[in-house]
This record gives structure tokens, C-alpha cells and sequence, in this order.
């Protein structure tokens, strides 16, 4: 189970650093997503008497970790197409290992990619103590742990990548959009307020901001760290459960 | 009595009524067959005719539904985790990563049947040298020949030294000297089982037994020598233009009960050769081709299906 893991985890690692545009598109679209947003509503004063750059820090970080755990996860429908999975399901390891692979190599690369963006952080104006930026990677991996599972599970039943894209803009997007990574919930329509409350990344960009900006006003109206963690640890697990779920069904699908 | 139960078990493959369907389509309808240990094993038929089918449910990758299949004793419905550890699987569109150079793809896939360290790095020498591969070690799999990707998926597949191994038309993709190092290897593996699915004569001629499929079912089974045998004498072939009509003229002729095929009437006969004069003075204008010859394979096939291997079942 362990060198199985280990070896579908390294596959990603390695898979992921020979191309570089993938390495290049990841973290810099999401900086650019920064840069128009943080210029754009620049006048615009957040809770907590952050700037929208400021604001925004802790929610690009997040449109980061979905965006990895998305692109990487893709992968599942070509190797399935490319025919490596089958190799993968003669062979005789549990099924719960694939998923488990799968998922930490492309939460290990979420979470490398956030890195490169966290050390941004005093550049965006938010100063970072070692122990804010201890607990912000934390968060990040439970993050991309969650959303790697979420990947893992609509790209192993999806038959196209075209596929996998219309559910990502019609699902992954708005789960984006809503969790407070690009705007808050105060003042939003009573509508968007209730499907933000039941959004389980919504938590999970709380958490970090929490993580972030701890002990200031940046975090007054977000709701309580215990609520944050309990339903962002939550999220993670049953998002690795349904992956699991879903691998261990044995389908004509399996077969090229 | 002897213990039917224990009988199967010295069996490498023992299966009884396996039928799988794909929605309205009946691939396989109901297979018999049994396979001993160190055989080898073809299953050859057209396209459609089941073979692929066959393949996977062995693989393991489609589930069994339908009839009973014991691997070395297990049962291929729920003992499938046990029986993967024996068997090797080599695909006919490999399964490998492209991304990925020829000797990581072998490690990898010896991670996944549990090998490690220098034991695995010195397998991979070893398979890499077998399968003519070391120059090549280092390349990245996209980047090579589909016979050279064929070839490494054999090396992945015989990685773990498997006691079954299980192939999906092998030859394709290779060059016909890749093919014989492919055959010299596997029959030089003592003890080794291979199963092996293709629609090529000559390498069905490599199989100790054949199953011929067509159409989801057994039409034929037994070693190529003594399939051929049971046809006997030999076969003649009228090519022509118009068959049909031809083929009744034939029989009328020579007293014989011909088969009609598209552009060509065969006849099975002791002394074929002897009835070439007569064709030819009757209908020598009208033909195109005659020609005399002892039983192939592909004869086998057209006897027992009135078909030929080529064509689409």
C-alpha cells in the first residue's frame, strides 16, 4: 500500500516538473488574477480595513490550490484514454491506494505552488510571521487535500477532459466564487449568503485567513476557527472517501 | 473419483460458461476451455469475435459476470486481488506513461507488484537487456516507435516474474524479428503459462493449443497440427469472379460439396491436386486463380465458421 502511494505520488511529482508550462500557467495566472483584481478595485476598502490586495491574498491563494488540484487531477482522463490506468488496475495493489496517490501528488504540487505565492506575501502588503505562515501552509494542505479528492472524484467517472472543463466552470468556479476568496458574504444577495454558508471551501478560506491574519480585525465576522478547521478537516476526509468510493467500483469503464 | 475442485486446480485457466455482454451486444456466449500449466495458449479469431473480451475479463480489468473461471484454483469472481499477483498483462495499446523514460515506467510498474530497491533496479537491467532495450533505458516512452513501446510493455508485464501471463495480440506493432525474440523468450521461460489473444496464422502457429472464437463462441479447439489434421487431404481455391454461380458448377463437375466465399470456391479434398486439370478445362476462361495446398490454419477457421478470419464477424 505504502511503495504503492509513494510511487503513484512521485509519478505526479515528476510528471508535473517536466512540464514547465504547466509549472509556469498554474502560479502565473493566478498572480496576474492578482495583479488586475488588487489594481482594478483598488479603492475599494474590505472588512477589517484591509485592501482588496490584501483581501485578496488569502483568495488567490485558494483559486491557486483548485486550480492545481484541477489541472492535475485532469490527468486521470488521460491516463485512462493513454491506457496507464489499466496497467494500474491489473496490478496488484488496493484501489484505495490509487486514490490515495493520486490525491497527495496533486495536493503536494497545490501546495508547492501556493508556496511560491505565500513567499509573495510581504510584496502584497501582508507581513507574515513564521508562525502565520506555519499555519497558513497547514491550512493550504488540508485545502488541497479536499480539493485534489473532489478533482480525483469527477475525473475518474468524466470520459473527456472537454467534459471535465463544463463541470469545472459550472461547478468548481462557482464553489470558488463563493467562498469568500473574492468577495465577502456581508452585503452579498441573501441567496448568494446561504449557498456561501454551505459551501465547505468557504470554511477553508476562513480558516487560512484566520491563519493569516491572525489577531487582527482582518478575521472579526468570519466565523470561528474551531467551526473552520472541524468542517475544512471534514472536507478533506469525505472528499478522499468518495474518491475511494468511486475507485473501488470495478466498471466496463476500466477497460480501454 | 477424481476431485473435479482439485482436477481445476492443477489447471493454470479453467473456465466454464463465461458469457459477457456490452448492452445489446453478446461478445462472448458461453466459453469453455481449460489451459494446463507451462502451456501456451492462443485464442484466435477475427475482430468481434470475443477474443479481447476474453482477454480482459482474465486481466481481471472487466468483472465477471456471467459462468465460473478458476486462475491456478482461485476464482476469478472474488479471489481476482489474489490472482493479479500471478499474472503479468501485457496490453494491446500499451499501458504506459509517455511522459515517463522506458526504465522509470518498468520501476514504477514494479512498485505497484510490490518490488523495490536494488532487487527491482536489477530486474529492470535484466528485462531491459531481454527485451533489447538498454541503449534505450533513458528515453522518454512518447518519444519511441510503437514496436519499441510494445516491447517495453512485455518487459513491464513479464517484470514480476508472473507465473501467467496474459497477452493482447502480441505481434502487433513488431517487426518480424521482434516477434521471434518476443517467441524465443517466452517459450525459453520454463513453467510459464501465456495466454495469448491474435488474428495472425503465423502466430497462432506458436500456440501448443488453439481455441479458435468466432462470434463469441468455441468453433475449435486442439493443437495447430492436429486441427489441420482433422481437416485432412487438401484444399483447393478457385478465385473467381463470379463464385456463386461458379460453386454450383463445381459441384456438378467434380461431385463435391463446395464452400462459397467471396471471389472464391474451396473445395476439401484427399487428392485436390488431381482435380486442377478439370477445373481448368472447364472454366478456364472464368477463373482467376487456382491454387492447391495442405490445410492452413485460416482453412480451420473457414470449415468451422464458413467464414474467413479476416472478415468482420
Amino acid at each position: 500500500m505504502g511503495l504503492t502511494v509513494y510511487s503513484l505520488w512521485h509519478r505526479e511529482i515528476v510528471r508535473f516538473l517536466r512540464d514547465r508550462s504547466r509549472v509556469f500557467s498554474s502560479v502565473g495566472q493566478p498572480i496576474i488574477f492578482w495583479l488586475l483584481f488588487a489594481g482594478a478595485l483598488r479603492s475599494s476598502s474590505m472588512p477589517g480595513g484591509l485592501s482588496y490586495g490584501e483581501y485578496f491574498f488569502a483568495g488567490t491563494l485558494a483559486m491557486i490550490v483548485m486550480f492545481t488540484a484541477i489541472f492535475s487531477t485532469i490527468t486521470v482522463i488521460e491516463d485512462r484514454k493513454e491506457g496507464f490506468l489499466q496497467g494500474v488496475l491489473v496490478a496488484p495493489v488496493p484501489r484505495s491506494a490509487i486514490a490515495l496517490g493520486k490525491i497527495a501528488g496533486t495536493a503536494t504540487l497545490a501546495v508547492l505552488h501556493a508556496l511560491v505565492f505565500l513567499a509573495l506575501a510581504p510584496l502584497a502588503g501582508v507581513p507574515l510571521g513564521f508562525e502565520a505562515f506555519a499555519l497558513g501552509l497547514g491550512v493550504l494542505a488540508l485545502m488541497a487535500m479536499a480539493l485534489a479528492g473532489v478533482g480525483f472524484s469527477l475525473a475518474w467517472v468524466m470520459d473527456s477532459s472537454a467534459g471535465f472543463h463544463g463541470v469545472m466552470m459550472v461547478f468548481l468556479m462557482p464553489m470558488l466564487l463563493l467562498s469568500g476568496a473574492f468577495f465577502p458574504a456581508e452585503g452579498t444577495h441573501p441567496i448568494l449568503g446561504v449557498l456561501m454558508a454551505v459551501n465547505p471551501l468557504t470554511y477553508a478560506v476562513s480558516l487560512l485567513r484566520h491563519a493569516l491574519h491572525a489577531g487582527t480585525e482582518a478575521t472579526a465576522g468570519l466565523p470561528p476557527v474551531a467551526l473552520c478547521l472541524a468542517i475544512t478537516v471534514a472536507f478533506a476526509l469525505g472528499s478522499f472517501a468518495l474518491g475511494t468510493r468511486i475507485v473501488l467500483r470495478r466498471t466496463a469503464r476500466d477497460a480501454v | 473419483m477424481t476431485n473435479p475442485n482439485a482436477a481445476q486446480a492443477e489447471c493454470a485457466v479453467h473456465a466454464e460458461g463465461v458469457a459477457h455482454r456490452y448492452g445489446d451486444h453478446q461478445a462472448l456466449a458461453g466459453v469453455d476451455f481449460s489451459v494446463g500449466r507451462g502451456e501456451r495458449r492462443g485464442f484466435l479469431g477475427p475482430n468481434g469475435s470475443g477474443k479481447s473480451t476474453l482477454f480482459k475479463l482474465l486481466a481481471t480489468i472487466l468483472p465477471l459476470g456471467a459462468g465460473k473461471v478458476s486462475v491456478f484454483g482461485q476464482d476469478l469472481a472474488k479471489d481476482f486481488a489474489a490472482i493479479r499477483r500471478r499474472i503479468g498483462v501485457v496490453f494491446q495499446s500499451p499501458a504506459l506513461d509517455r511522459k515517463l523514460s522506458v526504465r522509470e515506467n518498468l520501476t514504477y510498474g514494479g512498485h505497484l507488484q510490490g518490488m523495490r530497491g536494488r532487487a527491482l533496479a536489477a530486474r529492470v537491467d535484466e528485462m531491459l537487456a531481454v527485451g533489447n532495450l538498454a541503449d534505450r533505458a533513458n528515453d522518454v516512452v512518447g518519444t519511441l516507435s510503437g514496436g519499441l513501446r510494445r516491447r517495453v510493455e512485455i518487459a513491464k508485464g513479464l517484470l514480476h516474474a508472473p507465473d501467467l501471463v496474459l497477452l493482447d495480440e502480441p505481434s502487433t506493432g513488431l517487426d518480424p524479428s521482434a516477434r521471434q525474440d518476443l517467441w524465443a523468450f517466452l517459450r525459453a521461460q520454463q513453467g510459464l503459462t501465456v495466454l495469448f489473444t491474435t488474428h495472425l496464422m503465423e502466430e497462432a502457429e506458436e500456440a501448443d493449443r488453439l481455441t479458435i472464437l468466432d462470434r463469441g463462441k468455441v468453433v475449435a479447439e486442439g493443437a495447430p497440427d492436429d486441427l489441420r489434421a482433422e481437416l485432412g487431404g487438401e484444399v483447393l481455391q478457385i478465385h473467381c469472379a463470379d463464385a456463386e454461380q461458379l460453386g454450383h458448377e463445381v459441384d456438378a463437375l467434380l461431385g463435391v460439396q463446395a464452400q462459397v466465399l467471396p471471389g472464391v470456391v474451396r473445395v476439401e479434398h484427399d487428392h485436390a491436386h488431381r482435380l486442377v486439370a478439370q477445373v481448368v478445362d472447364r472454366f478456364g476462361d472464368r477463373l482467376q486463380r487456382v491454387s492447391v495446398a495442405p490445410p492452413s490454419l485460416e482453412d480451420v477457421f473457414i470449415a468451422r465458421t464458413g467464414h474467413r478470419l479476416g472478415e468482420e464477424a
